[in-house]
Formats: structure tokens, C-alpha cells, sequence
């Protein structure tokens, strides 16, 4: 049956894949159930709660919202490419020291968001912050130690920077 | 006893248990389980809230063969979910109670073909009459459950209430209101069954009380404990909304599953999530309040009244502890608390992090400070007037055994959030300002582990085992949701082993693997299961010391060469233990006298709240929490637990509204039931004093609930403060903000301060 669709290519965290599926299934389905990249969650259908958040060609989406033919070669991330070789992305780090995460379930999206976030401004501020995730719902956190984490992981980086900076010379 | 003693484990911020796995996106919950075979299931729901089932059809334009088709009629025990009462039918037979009640459940390979499915079963009424408030079933003209609709009533006094009045120099009365409220997890409710004759029924879900779900699926299977089998899978949020529900949905997938032969996964989604289950019983509280010329309090009368729903549900023990919560942290020697909890024809109400408490301190703090303006006194000074001091005792006239340090906590708080200066100078600001600032207070307490005798019936049984590759399994029934379980009981079992935190691990959440150590609720966790964890690792520490001698293993080597030496000659390494109730506990169920708690947080909250007069938002600001709640065992995780409970506060007491039409729930999407987002949660401040209480493990006593109970309260005092204006519901929207000021500024009157 599946064969009678057209294939759909993308890449997704570095890896050509080809899907052929209805061009109106969700991307957020398309990832879970015909890649079992089952990182990003479902948490309601409609694109308010962000736990759905993929990176598409740089932008920060909400998987639930994409027809997966508009992934039509384009590049994805998602949870699972965050980490690079069993390594830790420093966000996952910062998440992990000061407890970003709680039950789990909004936090691969809000890895998503911040990490988009922190590509975008290696040294955000708290208003920053609070605007970058604000399309990310969290229940368990109040988000005080989310805030905390990616302020830490901004850090870091900057001190690892710093570090690869001073060593250059 | 070790709360002195210095730990190595306990009281670190170690990196949380599972952790990685959540991190990484490789934590398992529900919806991400495939089953060979699997089918999907759902639901076809009542569309009115009270009447009789009249006929069920079935669309001929649908090819029901390829469907399972379940109804009352195949549940094959007793079509009930085993709470407290069983009054609540599995899938409705003859009559519904509530709007989305489960009446007829599908399955089908294909998941895309439900929906159509459900649309074209077509179900006949002949609709009753409905009770759709507090005020409407309180009339019993309607009777919907029952003689009277009253689902549990319980009275609470001390004294002499009714001599009182005459001696008081003043008297104060108040209402109090408080809306539902929604758990909002992110995860929705989900679980998936598989059914076999020869291994009977399993269950895999996101729930909070594996032991709760095996109770129900017993029965309604009419199974022996053996052939049901009950996994938790990762839990995206509970916060008490998977206490009791899961059991309903475990027994419709299982019945699915039974009738197709397949294993069923059912998964909501978030518009049938949030119509269809439970939320925080609505509230009315009446005070009236007796006080000296210096604002001493000589008698409080508490009425207070909830909506528990159609069915008995957990509406009994929330108002338990509603009513035990309802006097607040104050000396009072008389008192008379009569609180009822209403039936009606909405969905039950069910669990929700405070159980109660939250919406009994709402009133009692809201009405502080109306005695405080009442009587012309600062707020502050007639809380500290009134607070319970350790030999004191409360209104269930349990003493205060324990150091009590509310004037300390309310001190480091007033310091912290800079209170008196602050208050000076929006006081002046607001007096030009379109923007009016304003300070709240709250002073609280919330009891934890079960109430009164609730933990001695529980008979919680947990502990530690040794397996054969060196590690130390934790063996409870306490789940994992978000709040820290694996980690603390594994900090718990590590420290008094002597091992590395690494060397401990959970045992699975599975009911054939672990023992019965409760529900994972009612704050009792770190204290009361800890505690039995700690107790276990020591006896386990015994009983290689005596078998082994001549003393307790000094290194990790030690340890486990120690367990397998203990292993060939018993064959297993395994020590569990049994709840030991405090000494000198006595409660009485029947007066309601005695100890409530075996121990009780303590907490003072301060709000700074703006109020714009332009557009009528209200906006939290800054917020301080200065708590005592024993010992911390971990401070990330406890400070944590603060501030989303804090957060869920803000939302309770500004956000959140449940609109219900004909007693459905008309916003049920998260686009239109509003939680406060990374732009409206304010910076948080949390300041533990701790002081160890020596029955919970390594110090600790409960925590999880408490910070619901203080920001609603504390939030609308500051609004008052800065507006003059005293708003008695929650949740308080714009709009009903704008109903008093737009009027007020009519009439130009000044602001009252």
C-alpha cells in the first residue's frame, strides 16, 4: 500500500531518509512511526505545547504542524542527533546538572528550542531566554532550572570558546 | 538515627537517576511501545450529563466486523473501578452520570479509522434532570447520588464554638471560591494491554500507583492476583491526575485487548484528556471568625463544601484533607469545621498535587487578610500573633511536638523579599502609576504521608535486594513521574549502604517484581518510603553481619563478596520492611481528634503582584518561599519541586479556568486553557531552613504538594494590596478584575490601602 505514495526524502540528524507516505502525514508521525525516532513527543496536536520541536533547514518547527511533504529534502534534527558520538551536547549536560528536566516529556523539545536558541545567540539574556523557549510548555519545572540550564550551557560554551580561543594563540 | 550524621550521597545534587535517557530521547513512555499485533482503541463517550440509555446503534455504513466492539455487557467481573466506594461503573450500562462517560469502547489495526468509527455509533437518550454546581445538588431537590448527594461529610471540633461569639471584640466572615484545575502533564493519559487466557492481563502506562490499577483489573477481569500484571512506563507529568485514572483506562484496553486478541494501545489525545478526566475539585469555604481586641483568634466556623463529581472517586480523602488543612498554621481554641463534598453531574474530580489543601488555604489565608483590614492591623503582625508554637496544639488537637519555626521562616522571608521597604514604595508609585504593585502573604502547612491511620492501613512493605552482577535493587511500588523518586531512594539505599550511587538501581516498576509500598501521592515518598528503604538497607547490613561476622562490610568488595557468600547459603539477598507508625500516633477516625500527620512542612510565600489599570492583567512579579520540610536530600531536585509548584500556583490563581457548558468542558484544548509559560513565570526564590525530623529518611519529611498550597492566597492578598480591592475566587481572569475596577473608577474612589 505504502508503495502506491511518492518517496519522500529528507535528511534527518546527517542520515538520508526516504518515506513513502500520504505527502499530508504529520511529520512528528512520520518520524515516530516510519522512523521510530521516537524522541519528539506528542503533547497536544495543535502546536501549543512544543514538546513536538524538530529543527527543519535551521528553523525551529513544530513537528505536529508539517505535512511531511514540505520536509521534502530538507535537513531535520531531533533529539537524537543531539548528542555526537555517545558525547553529550552541553545543553544535555546543563539540563542534567541543574535539573532542566523533570518528568522528560517537554524536554526534547525544549532541547530542540535552546539549542536553536544558543546557535543563534551564544550569549542570551533572561529575557532571551524566556522568549526563545516561550513556545515550549513545561508542567513540572516552573522553568526556573530550564532557565538555569541553558545560561550554564551559554557559559560553558563560552568558556570552551574562550579556552580554544586562548590555546590558538 | 542518622540525620545528624554526615552523608556522602544524601543531600548532593547527584545527576537525576534516569536522567540520560530522558535527555537523549530514549526514555520509553507508552505511546512510544509498539506490540506485535498491536491494535489501537478508543472511546465512545456520553453527550449529555444525566439521563438513561435508551438503545445503542451502529452505522450499517461502517464494517463493524473488522472492529472489537466492548460494552458493559462483556466486562467479565464487576463493572467497577475499586476506589474507595465502587460506585463508579467501568463503562456505563443503563444510565449516565456525566458528560464523556465511557459507554462503548472500539479497536481497530488501523488507528485512522476510529474517529469515523466513533461518530457512527449512535447512542440514545432519555435525559434526567442535572446537578451541575455545589449550590444545585446542596438544594437535594435533584438526587443524583444517593439519599442526600452528599458524597462524604465530616465535622471537626474543638472547644466551644458557640460561646464564643459573645466574648469577641470582633467577628469576621468571608466566602471563598476556587475553580478546577487541570493537571495539564504533557503526556496524555495512555496504556496498552495484552491479554492472553494463560498469562491473564498486562498492562503497560503512565500511571502513578501500579497497585491502585492491579486492585481494579482484579476485579473487573475477576482475576487472581497472579494473572495480572501491572507495568509503569516512563510518566511524562501526573501531579495526581494518574492517581486514579489509569484504572479505568487500564480496564478498557485490557477489555479491548481480551475481545480483539491483540494487545490495544489507547492513547488520548488532549481534547478527550481534558474532557474526560479528573481535575481539582472546585471549592466554596465559608469562614466566620471570632477575635480579641488584639487580633487573637477565639473561634473559627468553616464551612466548607466541594464538587466531587458524578461518582465517590477520591472525593472522600481530598476532603480529608481539606478539612484538616482548613484552619491554617494558628492557635484557635475553639473551632467547628463542617465540610461536605457535594455530587454532581460533572466528570469526577479526582487527585491534584495539594489533595484539597490548596483550596482550604486558599480561604483561611485570603481571610487573614480581610481580618487584617477588618480590625486595622498589618496583616504580618496578625499572623505571627496567631502561629502554633511547638507544645501548642492544632485544631485535631495533635501537640506540636516537633520544633515549629513560623516566626523564623516569616522573619527570613520578610528580610529576603525586602517587605516593609518594598510596600513604601509602591505605596507611594502607585498613588501616580497606571502599574499598582503590591505584597501578599501566605503562611501554611501541609501534613505529609496519608492522613491520620492512612498509613498504618497502607502497610507499605519496601526494601532493598543484592542481584548476582553487584547490584543493589530498590524494590518499591513508587513510581517515577518527574519528581525525583529514583534518585532519592537510590541516594537513600546508597548512602546507608556504604555503596556508590552508581551501584543502585530501581527495580522495574512492575507488580510482579516489586512489593506493595503504596501510591506514589500525598507527599509521602522521601519521608515514609524512604524511611522503609533506609530501615531495609540497615537490616540488610545486619543480616550479612550475622551471617557473615564479625562486622559490617567496610569496603564495596566487602559488600558484595558478604551478599554472595549470604546468597549460596539463603539463596537470595533480599530485605524488606514494613511501615512502622511514629511512637505515641493516635487518630480517631471518628471525632477526628488526634494526630493528623506524623509531620507537617511548614512554609511562609510572599507574591509582588502588578496590576495594570490599563488593561486590567494582573502580573506576578517576584516570589519568595522560605519552607521548612526537614532535611533537603537534594537540592536541585527539592528546589525543583518548588518552583513547578509554585508555577502551577500562579496558574491556579490567574490562568486556568475550566468553562464548562451543560457540565462539559468547553476549552478543552491547550490553545484556550491558558498555563503560565516561560514568559509569565516570575523569577522564583527558595530558601529551605531545615530542621530534621528523625522518623523520615535521613531527616527528610514531605514536600512535593506544599508549594501548590501558597501562591493562590498569597498572590491575591498582593493584588488586594496594591488595588485595595479584595477578590475572593480563583481563578481571577482580566476580565473579572476589570468588572470591579472598571465600576470602582467610575465611582472615583481612591485606592484603600
Amino acid at each position: 500500500m505504502s508503495e502506491s505514495w511518492p518517496a519522500i526524502t529528507m535528511q534527518v540528524n546527517g542520515e538520508n531518509r526516504t518515506v513513502r507516505v500520504p505527502p499530508m502525514k504529520r511529520l512528528l508521525d512520520v518520524l515516530r512511526e516510519d522512523l521510530h525516532l521516537t524522541g519528539a513527543k506528542e503533547g497536544c496536536g495543535e502546536g501549543e505545547c512544543g514538546s513536538c520541536s524538530v529543527r527543519m533547514d535551521g528553523e525551529l518547527v513544530n513537528s505536529c504542524l508539517v505535512p511531511a511533504l514540505q520536509a521534502e529534502g530538507a535537513e531535520i534534527q531531533t533529539v537524537e542527533g543531539l548528542a555526537s558520538n555517545g558525547v553529550l551536547h552541553p545543553l544535555q549536560e546543563s539540563f542534567l546538572a541543574c535539573g532542566g528536566a523533570q518528568c522528560g516529556i517537554c524536554t526534547p523539545g525544549m532541547l530542540m528550542a535552546a539549542a536553536q536558541l544558543i546557535e543563534r545567540n551564544p550569549h542570551p539574556s533572561m529575557e532571551e531566554i524566556r522568549e526563545g523557549l516561550a513556545g515550549n510548555l513545561c508542567r513540572c519545572t516552573g522553568f526556573m532550572r530550564i532557565f538555569e540550564s541553558v545560561l550554564e550551557a551559554a557559559t560553558q560554551t563560552g568558556k570552551s570558546q574562550a579556552e580554544q580561543a586562548h590555546h590558538a594563540r | 538515627m542518622s540525620t545528624a550524621a554526615k552523608t556522602r550521597i544524601v543531600g548532593a545534587s547527584v545527576p537525576r537517576k534516569e536522567g540520560v535517557d530522558k535527555l537523549v530521547g530514549r526514555a520509553v513512555y507508552v505511546d512510544d511501545i509498539e506490540r506485535d499485533g498491536m491494535w489501537h482503541g478508543t472511546t465512545v463517550r456520553s453527550t449529555i450529563p444525566r439521563g438513561r440509555i435508551k438503545s445503542i446503534t451502529y452505522d450499517p455504513g461502517i464494517d463493524w466486523s473488522e472492529f472489537a466492539i466492548v460494552t458493559a455487557a462483556d466486562v467479565p467481573g464487576k463493572n467497577h473501578i475499586q476506589l474507595i466506594v465502587a460506585d463508579q461503573p467501568c463503562l456505563a450500562e443503563a444510565q449516565v452520570n456525566h458528560c464523556d462517560e465511557p459507554i462503548v469502547l472500539l479497536a481497530h489495526p488501523d488507528k485512522h479509522k476510529l474517529r469515523e468509527a466513533v461518530g457512527a455509533v449512535h447512542i440514545d437518550y432519555e435525559p434526567l434532570s442535572a446537578v451541575l454546581s455545589i449550590e444545585e445538588s446542596e438544594r437535594q431537590e435533584i438526587m443524583v447520588l444517593g439519599e442526600s448527594n452528599i458524597i462524604k461529610e465530616f465535622t471537626l471540633e474543638n472547644g466551644n464554638v458557640d460561646e464564643a461569639w459573645v466574648q469577641a471584640a470582633h467577628i469576621v466572615e468571608g466566602e471563598y471560591r476556587t475553580g478546577a484545575q487541570e493537571h495539564l502533564y504533557i503526556e496524555t493519559n495512555g496504556m496498552i494491554a495484552e491479554w492472553s487466557a494463560a498469562e491473564g492481563l498486562t498492562v503497560w502506562g503512565s500511571l502513578q500507583c501500579p497497585f491502585y490499577v492491579h486492585k481494579t483489573l482484579k476485579s473487573v477481569f475477576d482475576l487472581p492476583d497472579e494473572k495480572v500484571r501491572v507495568i509503569q512506563t516512563e510518566t511524562g507529568g501526573a501531579f495526581g491526575g494518574k492517581e486514579d485514572y489509569p484504572s479505568t483506562l487500564a480496564a478498557h484496553a485490557g477489555l479491548l485487548a481480551m475481545k480483539s486478541g491483540h494487545p490495544v494501545k489507547m492513547v488520548y489525545d488532549r481534547m478527550e484528556d481534558l474532557a474526560a478526566t479528573t481535575k481539582r475539585h472546585p471549592s466554596r469555604v465559608r469562614h466566620r471568625t471570632a477575635l480579641d481586641k488584639d487580633g487573637r483568634l477565639l473561634a473559627m466556623e468553616i464551612d466548607l463544601a466541594t464538587d466531587g463529581g458524578a461518582y465517590s472517586t477520591l472525593s472522600a480523602t481530598v476532603l480529608s484533607r481539606a478539612t484538616l488543612h482548613s484552619c491554617g498554621p494558628y492557635v484557635c481554641p475553639n473551632i467547628r469545621v463542617r465540610a461536605r463534598a457535594w455530587a454532581t453531574n460533572m466528570v469526577p474530580y479526582g487527585a491534584f498535587r495539594g489533595f484539597g489543601a490548596p483550596q482550604a488555604i486558599f480561604a483561611m489565608e485570603r481571610h487573614m487578610d480581610e481580618i487584617a483590614a477588618t480590625i486595622g492591623m498589618d496583616p504580618v503582625e496578625l499572623r505571627r500573633r496567631n502561629f502554633l508554637h511547638q507544645g501548642d496544639q492544632n485544631a485535631t488537637e495533635q501537640l506540636m511536638r516537633e520544633p515549629v519555626i513560623l516566626n523564623q521562616l516569616l522573619d527570613r522571608a520578610l528580610a529576603e523579599s525586602d517587605y516593609y521597604s518594598r510596600r513604601e514604595r509602591f505605596a507611594r508609585e502607585n498613588a501616580t502609576g497606571h502599574v499598582k504593585r503590591g505584597l501578599g502573604i501566605a503562611a501554611f502547612y501541609h501534613g505529609s504521608g496519608f492522613t491520620g491511620s492512612g498509613e498504618l492501613y497502607l502497610n507499605s512493605l519496601a526494601g532493598v535486594e543484592v542481584t548476582k552482577d553487584n547490584k543493589v535493587r530498590v524494590m518499591v511500588s513508587n513510581t517515577e513521574f518527574g519528581q525525583g523518586t529514583n534518585t532519592i531512594l537510590t541516594q537513600i539505599a546508597a548512602e546507608t549502604l556504604g555503596l556508590a550511587f552508581s551501584d543502585v538501581e530501581m527495580a522495574p516498576p512492575d507488580t510482579a517484581v516489586i512489593p506493595n509500598s503504596g501510591p506514589t501521592v500525598a507527599s509521602r515518598t522521601s519521608m515514609v518510603v524512604g524511611r522503609l528503604i533506609e530501615r531495609a538497607s540497615l537490616q540488610l547490613l545486619e543480616m550479612l553481619c550475622n551471617d557473615g561476622g564479625p562486622g559490617a562490610p567496610a569496603t564495596r568488595e566487602q559488600f558484595f563478596a558478604a551478599c554472595n557468600r549470604y546468597r549460596d547459603a539463603h539463596g537470595e539477598v533480599r530485605s524488606l520492611c514494613r511501615y512502622e507508625a511514629p511512637p505515641g500516633i493516635y487518630w480517631d477516625d471518628k471525632t477526628y481528634h488526634g494526630e493528623a500527620y506524623g509531620a507537617y512542612a511548614w512554609a511562609i510565600y510572599v507574591a509582588q503582584v502588578a496590576v495594570d489599570t490599563r488593561d486590567y492583567s494582573a502580573e506576578v512579579e517576584e516570589f519568595w518561599t522560605v519552607q521548612e520540610v526537614g532535611r533537603v536530600l537534594h537540592p536541585v531536585l527539592a528546589k525543583g519541586q518548588i518552583e513547578g509548584g509554585v508555577a502551577q500556583g500562579i496558574g491556579y490563581a490567574l490562568y486556568e479556568k475550566v468553562v464548562c457548558q451543560d457540565g462539559r468542558m468547553a476549552n478543552n484544548q491547550m490553545t484556550n486553557y491558558i498555563m503560565p509559560t516561560a514568559q509569565d513565570v516570575p523569577p522564583i526564590h527558595v530558601i529551605f531552613e531545615e530542621i530534621p525530623f528523625k522518623y523520615g529518611a535521613y531527616g527528610a519529611k514531605g514536600i512535593g504538594e506544599l508549594p501548590h498550597d501558597g501562591p493562590a492566597p498569597a498572590i491575591l492578598n498582593a493584588i488586594r494590596d496594591a488595588t485595595g480591592v479584595s477578590f475572593k475566587s480563583i481563578p481571577l481572569l482580566p476580565e473579572d478584575i476589570f468588572a470591579v475596577l472598571a465600576t470602582r473608577e467610575l465611582a472615583e474612589e481612591p485606592a484603600i490601602r
